[in-house]
């Protein structure tokens, strides 16, 4: 029912219109959502997950465990967090709601700031706080979750006018991490505040207390009910009855009669309320039920009665108070310990961990005048600290009534045992009581982090908001120990509300989730319709299938281009590094595993680099462009990792070298031209360079013109075995020198090929690839390539390869696969065994596949594999089970194909 | 997330830096000389103290300069950081 009168945050010009559970209803802008519910009479909300009890609106805020909506594609937000809108479309929620299974539109960004001050929560002593941290040149944020901060006394309004304040509404810290750094949900927006000192000012919450039916719609918590008469002017209930364990609730029943409310009792667990208060209560006709309790309550659905110790009261609407926790999950999160406070029957903060200050109900100061002065007091050092001092703030003067200690009172019995006690509700939300948590204790657990578990109290989307400290105090309880801080607290962890996933990515998703890199000649490949594959981050062509062919033949027919005529690759991803120095070539020697002291200038060299632990790391080639500087080529998806690697080398073991290195992967563009009429093409695209095998021979560069006028270095690389140039020039000369390729060498039939065909030719010589035929516990002799290990100089991993493990004869090995049936496929990564074993597992692993192609050139199906001991297996068949089928293979040596390398010069 | 400080560019963002573990752990000057155990201690052995820790990160993202520093593995606090190489 809505007042005639009141309501702070409602402006009554304003009716909106919207619909819940399919009824049109209507409220006022500035309602939550669960507020207008009540203006309309609505409190019974959805019924409770696992046990369907009727469940109705408990709390004000953010600690809603019962009133659960859908909006639109949003699962799980609490109806008293939803702020009504014109046209608002909402669902009752029993549990937890239903992702949309469509990708989400909603735009989400971020924000990245530094502060001086933060000061999280924007009620008095936040303000406070804000207003004195700001009254100097110190950059403040303040944040709040409220449409706007509220001071209480204090006007908030003078920190709108002061350029380095940022006041966030409707705004959630949810995850305090270290080095002071925040996340802050703002609606579709995610702050990261890093800040050199945080005001924790995020207030107190209510708790229930545990009795019998303490689940029904009308039970609800006593700062709530103020919450909805002085904020919004709802009344919940017609004839109230009020439960507490402390002075608070008294107010929530002087309120309710004020509102025109019968408030029937206060039922006060405290033998002697304060006199004060009792007289109050007497003057307005409220009887007190002194040192008494709930015993249980009635109701078909929503509540009808409460029994008390002597009698039961017919009401509608009972408003709890078991006192007040302060908020300190954010304080938790930042490491801060908690103690517990006897006095105030509460966990509070103790020590702090980083530059963190917390003050007001937060730091369990309930008193209004006191809240303002430690406000006030921690904003003006915080402001000192940071270096930007302030005048002290000038607090205005208000009332304080000294609070009378609280009882407090977790737990009222009801019938026989705890075990039975079914309808004693701990958490709303996972519908938990007493019953399970004596169960948990009967279990043998009594620490509340494994009672958490078995009971899932506290693990529901309000955190245990309102349970976990209850739980600790039943717990406690039924364990026989005197208050919650015996049995202690559980852990908080961030994000301390429901986030969505779509704050978190923000823009970071789809072709924006990660960099996408692709190579001058890019444009070209989309138009001559290539299919591409993802490596690392950069796209490349995997084939180049022709209208009417597939990519498994397209692949057939540039690698028989590539055999036979004259194909064409862009390897412009590959990385290169330029090493520069009086010291390079003795720094390049001892870092790859074969010798590279005597490269001449104009000579390239192929070289593996090993780790110090002796496996292999990446290979590439190596052109000596100077006495002094070197060019080297890295596998496309390791650059970075090459480039790390060989600066920390340099500047943390070898800082005596002179060498210098610069990364010109993205400078140079790289024409692949492979096939025995490669030699023809590059004569006619450079018409002045001898291309001949005398004056050009293998594993040389050249620095040469093309036709076109364009410098080129030419260098003859071979990764497919046959011959091959590769033509080199400034990256934005890249796509006129492939297209000048592609017009040479049109009626020779070039063929354009990409990296499927690459893996297929470079596999059928059995030479390996980083990474797909090496996973990092492979070295250069499990390889077969003992040939590239250096016996006389030293090189990083050269004293790893004779450790025990690494000479060991049994290791996995690169070996080659045949097929027995030779149109069989073997797939990538499948596991090999012996033939002949028991399939009975376990069935010893020899093995697996690590690449496995159709070659056109040897008319079949052919694999690499590392498989154990391998060397000494060749010759032996072995399975590959697939499950529905089971691949014979017979191992064979790595290379299938011109094993003389009698082709690599034309 | 941690704010760490470069000696060249000052205090930077924890994702800008790549860690680079214990420091001082140097290259053995003739690691053929090693038996198998003392290689194996310079490859996989490292401390894990509960507290100071002297330690290397790169600020890869940034000027690619390795440096040590100290920080705490209970607080994540760097307590004394010193230019220079690792």
């Amino acid at each position: 029912m809505r007042l005639a009168n009141g309501g702070r945050r409602i402006d009554r010009s304003v009716p909106l219109t919207f619909t819940l559970d399919g009824v049109e209803l209507t409220g006022f802008r500035g309602d939550t959502l669960a507020s207008a519910m009540i203006a309309n009479g609505i409190i019974q909300v959805a019924p409770s997950l696992y046990r369907g009890r009727p469940r109705g609106i408990v709390s004000a805020g953010v600690a809603e465990p019962c009133a659960l909506v859908q909006v639109g594609p949003e699962p799980s937000r609490p109806a008293t967090t939803v702020e009504l809108y014109e046209g608002l479309c909402a669902r009752t929620l029993r549990g937890v709601g239903r992702l949309d299974p469509a990708a989400e539109t909603l735009r989400s960004d971020k924000k990245y700031v530094h502060t001086d001050v933060l000061v999280v929560g924007g009620g008095p002593a936040g303000v406070a706080a804000a207003l004195a941290a700001s009254a100097g040149e110190a950059r403040v944020i303040l944040v709040d979750d409220r449409p706007d901060p509220d001071g209480g006394p204090l006007d908030p309004e003078p920190l709108g006018e002061r350029p380095e304040v940022r006041v966030l509404s409707r705004a959630t810290a949810f995850g305090y991490y270290d080095g002071n750094y925040v996340l802050i949900a703002q609606r579709n927006r995610l702050w990261h505040v890093r800040a050199r000192r945080v005001v924790l000012a995020t207030g107190a919450q209510e708790r229930p207390i545990v009795f019998a039916d303490n689940d029904r719609p009308g039970i609800m918590l006593a700062s709530a009910v103020r919450t909805y008469l002085s904020e919004y002017a709802v009344l919940p209930g017609r004839a109230a009855v009020v439960v507490t364990t402390n002075d608070s609730a008294y107010f929530a029943a002087f309120e309710l009669a004020a509102a025109g409310a019968r408030v029937e009792a206060i039922v006060d667990t405290r033998s002697a309320p304060p006199s004060d208060l009792a007289e109050r209560a007497a003057a307005l006709g409220i009887e007190i039920l002194a040192g008494n309790r709930v015993t249980a309550t009635e109701g078909d659905a929503r509540l009808t009665a409460v029994s008390t110790m002597h009698k039961t009261i017919a009401c509608d609407l009972l408003a709890v108070s078991g006192g007040w926790n302060p908020v300190v999950e954010l304080f938790s999160q930042s490491r801060g310990t908690l103690r517990w406070d006897d006095r105030l029957a509460a966990f509070v903060p103790a020590v702090a961990a980083q530059a963190t200050s917390v003050v007001g109900a937060a730091n369990g100061t309930f008193d209004l005048a006191a809240c303002l002065a430690e406000g006030a007091a921690a904003g003006t050092a915080a402001a000192r600290e940071v270096g930007y001092p302030a005048p002290p703030l000038t607090l205005p003067v208000v009332e304080t009534r000294g609070e009378a200690e609280p009882h407090p009172v977790w737990l009222m019995p009801g019938e026989g045992a705890p075990i039975t006690w079914r309808d004693h509700f701990v958490d709303l939300q996972r519908d938990s009581t007493v019953a399970d948590i004596a169960r948990a204790i009967g279990a043998g657990l009594s620490s509340p982090e494994h009672v958490k578990r078995y009971t899932t109290i506290g693990t529901g989307s309000d955190q245990g908001r309102t349970s976990g400290v209850v739980a600790l105090g039943v717990l406690a309880e039924l364990l026989g120990r005197r208050s919650p801080g015996e049995v202690g607290s559980t852990t908080f962890r961030a994000p301390s509300v429901p986030i969505r996933f779509g704050l978190m990515a923000g823009r970071d998703r789809g072709p924006l989730h990660d960099p996408v890199r692709v190579t001058p000649l890019h444009s070209w490949h989309v138009a001559a319709g290539a299919e591409f594959e993802d490596v690392g981050q950069w796209q490349r062509p995997r084939c180049y299938p022709r209208h009417g062919e597939d990519s498994e033949a397209a692949v057939l027919r540039e690698c028989r281009a590539a055999r036979t005529g004259v194909a064409v690759q862009d390897v412009s991803t590959l990385g290169k590094i330029e090493v520069v120095g009086r010291d390079a070539g003795e720094f390049i020697n001892r870092v790859y595993t074969n010798g590279f002291a005597k490269l001449s200038v104009g000579s390239a060299r192929y070289g593996m680099m090993c780790g110090a632990d002796g496996m292999v790391f990446d290979d590439g080639v190596v052109l000596r462009l100077a006495e002094d500087r070197y060019y080297l080529t890295t596998t496309t998806g390791g650059a970075a990792n090459v480039l790390d690697w060989l600066e920390e080398w340099a500047q943390t073991e070898w800082p005596d070298l002179d060498v210098a290195f610069t990364s010109v992967t993205e400078q140079w563009a790289t024409v692949a031209v492979v096939g025995p009429s490669s030699r023809e093409v590059v004569t006619r695209l450079a018409p002045r360079l001898d291309a001949s095998a005398v004056a050009f021979p293998f594993m040389t560069f050249r620095e040469a013109e093309l036709v076109s006028g364009i410098p080129a270095r030419i260098a003859r690389i071979s990764f497919s075995g046959e011959l091959a140039f590769e033509v080199n020039v400034a990256s934005w000369y890249g796509a006129a020198t492939w297209e000048a390729v592609m017009a040479v060498g049109a009626d020779l039939d070039i063929t354009p090929y990409g990296t499927e065909a690459m893996h297929v030719l470079r596999a059928e010589k059995g030479f390996p690839i980083v990474g797909q035929d090496t996973d990092g516990t492979v070295t250069p002799h499990d390889l077969g390539m003992s040939w590239i290990v250096s016996r006389g100089k030293d090189f990083l991993g050269k004293r790893s390869l004779r450790r025990p493990d690494t000479v060991r004869t049994d290791r996995k090995q690169l070996v080659g696969l045949l097929p027995v049936d030779p149109d069989e496929l073997l797939p990538e990564g499948a596991q090999l065994v012996a033939d002949g074993v028991s399939p009975e597992p376990p069935v010893p692993m020899l093995g697996h596949v690590t690449s496995s192609y159709r070659s056109a050139t040897l008319a079949r199906t052919f694999a690499l594999a590392l498989v154990k001991d391998g060397r000494n297996r060749i010759g032996q068949t072995v399975l590959a089970p697939l499950g529905e089928k089971t691949i014979a293979a017979r191992i064979t040596e790595p290379v299938f194909y011109d094993k003389e390398g009698t082709r690599r010069d034309g | 997330m941690l704010l760490i400080t470069c000696p060249w560019c000052g205090p930077r963002e924890e994702t800008e830096f790549r860690y680079g573990g214990q420091a001082h752990v140097a290259y053995p000057a003739d690691p053929e000389a090693l038996s198998d155990e003392d290689w194996a201690r310079y490859l996989f052995f490292r401390d894990n103290p509960k507290g100071t820790f002297v330690e290397r990160w790169v600020h890869s993202a940034g000027c690619r300069r390795w440096f040590t520093t100290v920080r705490d593995t209970v607080t994540n606090e760097f307590s004394r950081e010193r230019e220079g190489r690792a």
